[in-house]
């Protein structure tokens, strides 16, 4: 198949998938023994505390999404959303900080990878609670279309929100109302799902009627495109005509990716519900492999895929120093950005 | 549109306004003074287009457009967590949940959405969202129409909580909330629509300010929304009793006025907390224990029994905090407070 990308097209999206693939590598092996779960105790030595959920093996979604987008547009992400906010052009180091918990990080050590975002580049958030930034990206939007026509309001006339949500998500009822909302309202919205195969540590197919998010989107009038989520080349090119849409005003569009969770539910989660023949060999599918070959297919010669992985692991270890050596915040930060109203009277 | 900066207030007005208006007519003014002096205000909600259910909007969406009035589907999770985006993305969200029942509907959205967005995100956003919640007993509504929850509101870090009880608060506290820009719990009383008052457009009430209604020496009475009414009238049997009781309308759940409530306390050694919410876990009792603890005075509450509230008038009616189990109330705390202790 002749890529429809060119090779630095190609070779920015490997870029970008080995950067994510080195960070979560790194923030896993600092998160073990950091939370009380499957049987492991937390101790105090782990840099990465409490829930970590990891993305590895769904690189190639937010990669091939993200090229797509400029600061101005939108995101709101998910609890697995680490892959979203450095695809999104989010700093490395300052991710790195957060999930160590430092003052240096985005949110000041307030949120950790379960809240990671960076609103200066149009990252609205990660969440805690599955489905939940549905609501908020149709709400981004809807204030993208009010704005586009405002007398004098400086918003970008072509920005658009990119929503990214789980297998699971769409079981719950948020979905359903933003989705509703969204093409109600004619809204510049993209919706990404990515369909891991798991909600929690349960299989998402028996908990799940019908064939999806693609078929529900159907149901709702929203063109879809069902895409394989591992295939970087082919998630590019699917958002490239989704986006291209949703930017040319045409209403809400749906991208089902479909992918695989590499690791358990979180860092410390051995996953041991798994069938390991279905695992190894959903494993042979590695979207970074896939796109090596499709990057050698395409002309990219393999010394810079080589130095893009080199480079990528150079900079997770600077920004693992960085996070290390970044001072802690102050106790009385956690009185800062509570509330305007009634500040000071915290009892 | 900047987010780090309240809108323009047009509140300072150079020419004083008083009118005769209802609570309804009241809270709709408040509503278009503030979306004309600031594109940014919005509306969203079921039926905000036709003025309301209680005609809270009226004659918005004809003077705005529907655009900025919007009619919404049945959602309240999307209402709510849409204003939530909006206000990220530079708008101010005046969210309609019809009654406080339904926002239940949207707690995800209010609560560990709208509440935590500051804090959890490091201060990189705010959400200046004011969400419309009407509570309180509406007559013959039964369970799942009248219900008093301010106090689940006031126990969440990052809500202001707001419960007005005259068309002049309504008006004033509205266009405070809509300024202030932190996510806003408005708890207007579905039975107070029709009430009617002088609204004087100049009056600025600030967040966080009770209302001194009556000055008394023998005992402090805090209340809020319809049930100062009934407090009154008790203050009335009171003070025929030459009983003098210092009446003080709270307005603000949270942050709530503890100089004005301590002071008054410290003055009259007797604290009587009077809500239309179920008395166990209510708001009266975090007043009640501050007042105590700050000022040593007597303190009792008086508050709706922890039953849902039923539909035949005999069983609605044992929600209700009427006047004579008020003065009855106080009249309890009074012979207490003159025992040695």
């Amino acid at each position: 198949m002749t890529p429809r990308q060119s090779a630095a097209e190609q070779l920015g999206l490997f870029r970008m998938m080995v950067r994510i693939r080195a960070f979560e590598n790194a923030a896993e092996a600092a998160s073990q023994g950091g939370v009380s779960a499957y049987g492991q105790q937390a101790g105090a030595s782990a840099k990465v505390r409490g829930p970590l959920h990891l993305s590895t093996g769904q690189e190639a979604v937010p990669a091939g999404v993200c090229a797509h987008l400029r600061a101005s547009d939108y995101l709101t992400s998910t609890h697995r959303g680490h892959g979203h906010t450095l695809a999104k052009g989010a700093d490395l180091t300052r991710m790195m900080c957060e999930l160590f918990g430092k003052a240096t990080g985005f949110n000041g050590g307030k949120g950790g990878s379960m809240h990671i975002a960076d609103f200066s580049v149009g990252m609205l958030g990660a969440n805690g609670v599955v489905a939940a930034g549905l609501p908020i990206a149709v709400g981004a939007a809807h204030a993208q279309k009010i704005r586009k026509a405002t007398p004098g309001d400086n918003v970008a006339g072509d920005a658009i929100t990119v929503c990214f949500f789980g297998d699971g998500a769409i079981n719950r009822g948020p979905f359903l109302e933003a989705l509703n909302w969204a093409r109600v309202y004619a809204l510049p919205v993209l919706f990404v799902c990515e369909d891991n195969r798991w909600s929690a540590t349960t299989a998402s197919g028996p908990m799940t009627a019908g064939d999806g998010a693609s078929a529900r989107a159907a149901a709702l009038d929203i063109a879809s495109v069902q895409v394989d989520g591992n295939d970087v080349v082919a998630v590019h090119a699917a958002a490239r005509r989704l986006v291209d849409e949703v930017r040319a005003g045409h209403g809400p569009r749906l991208l089902h990716a479909l992918t695989y969770r590499v690791k358990g539910h979180v860092s410390v989660d051995p996953a041991a519900y798994r069938d390991p023949q279905a695992h190894a060999a959903a494993l042979e599918s590695d979207p970074i492999a896939l796109a090596r070959a499709q990057c050698v297919a395409g002309g990219v010669p393999a010394e810079a895929l080589d130095a893009a992985e080199r480079d990528a692991e150079a900079e997770v270890a600077a920004a693992l120093a960085a996070a290390d050596a970044a001072p802690w915040p102050s106790a009385q930060d956690a009185f800062a950005d509570v509330q305007t109203t009634g500040a000071g009277q915290w009892i | 549109m900047d987010l780090s900066t309240p809108s323009a207030d047009a509140a300072a007005r150079p020419t004083t306004t008083v009118a005769q208006m209802t609570y309804a007519q009241a809270a709709a003014l408040a509503v278009q003074r503030a979306m004309e002096a600031d594109p940014a205000v919005v509306v969203l909600g079921e039926d905000v287009g036709r003025g309301g259910i209680f005609g809270q909007y009226a004659g918005l969406q004809q003077r705005f457009g529907a655009q900025r009035v919007i009619d919404t589907p049945i959602s309240e999770a999307a209402i709510m967590g849409a204003g939530v985006g909006m206000a990220l993305a530079g708008l101010r969200p005046v969210v309609e949940m019809r009654v406080v029942d339904f926002a239940l509907c949207g707690m995800d959205e209010l609560v560990n959405q709208a509440a935590k967005n500051r804090f959890m995100f490091g201060g990189q956003g705010r959400v200046p969202l004011v969400a419309r919640m009407p509570g309180g007993i509406w007559d013959a509504s039964a369970a799942q129409h009248s219900q008093s929850l301010e106090a689940w509101f006031a126990h969440l870090p990052g809500l202001v909580v707001v419960s007005p009880s005259t068309p002049q608060d309504n008006y004033s506290l509205l266009r405070a909330a809509l300024a202030c820009g932190d996510p806003v719990a408005y708890i207007e009383h579905k039975s107070l629509w029709g009430s009617s008052g002088p609204v004087d457009e100049s009056l600025v009430v600030p967040l966080g300010k009770a209302a001194t209604l009556r000055h008394g020496d023998a005992l402090t009475l805090v209340s809020w929304g319809r049930q100062l009414q009934a407090c009154a009238t008790a203050c009335d049997a009171l003070a025929a009793s030459g009983i003098g009781v210092e009446l003080i309308d709270l307005r603000t759940i949270w942050p709530w006025d503890r100089d004005t409530v301590l002071a008054a306390c410290a003055r009259t050694g007797a604290l009587l907390v009077v809500h239309e919410a179920v008395q166990a876990a209510g708001f009266g009792a975090e007043i009640a224990a501050s007042a105590a603890e700050a000022t040593g005075c007597r303190v009792a509450r008086l508050g709706a029994p922890r039953i849902p509230v039923g539909y035949a008038p005999v069983l609605e009616a044992q929600s209700r905090i009427e006047a004579p189990a008020i003065e009855a109330a106080a009249r309890r705390l009074l012979e207490r407070a003159a025992q040695p202790r």
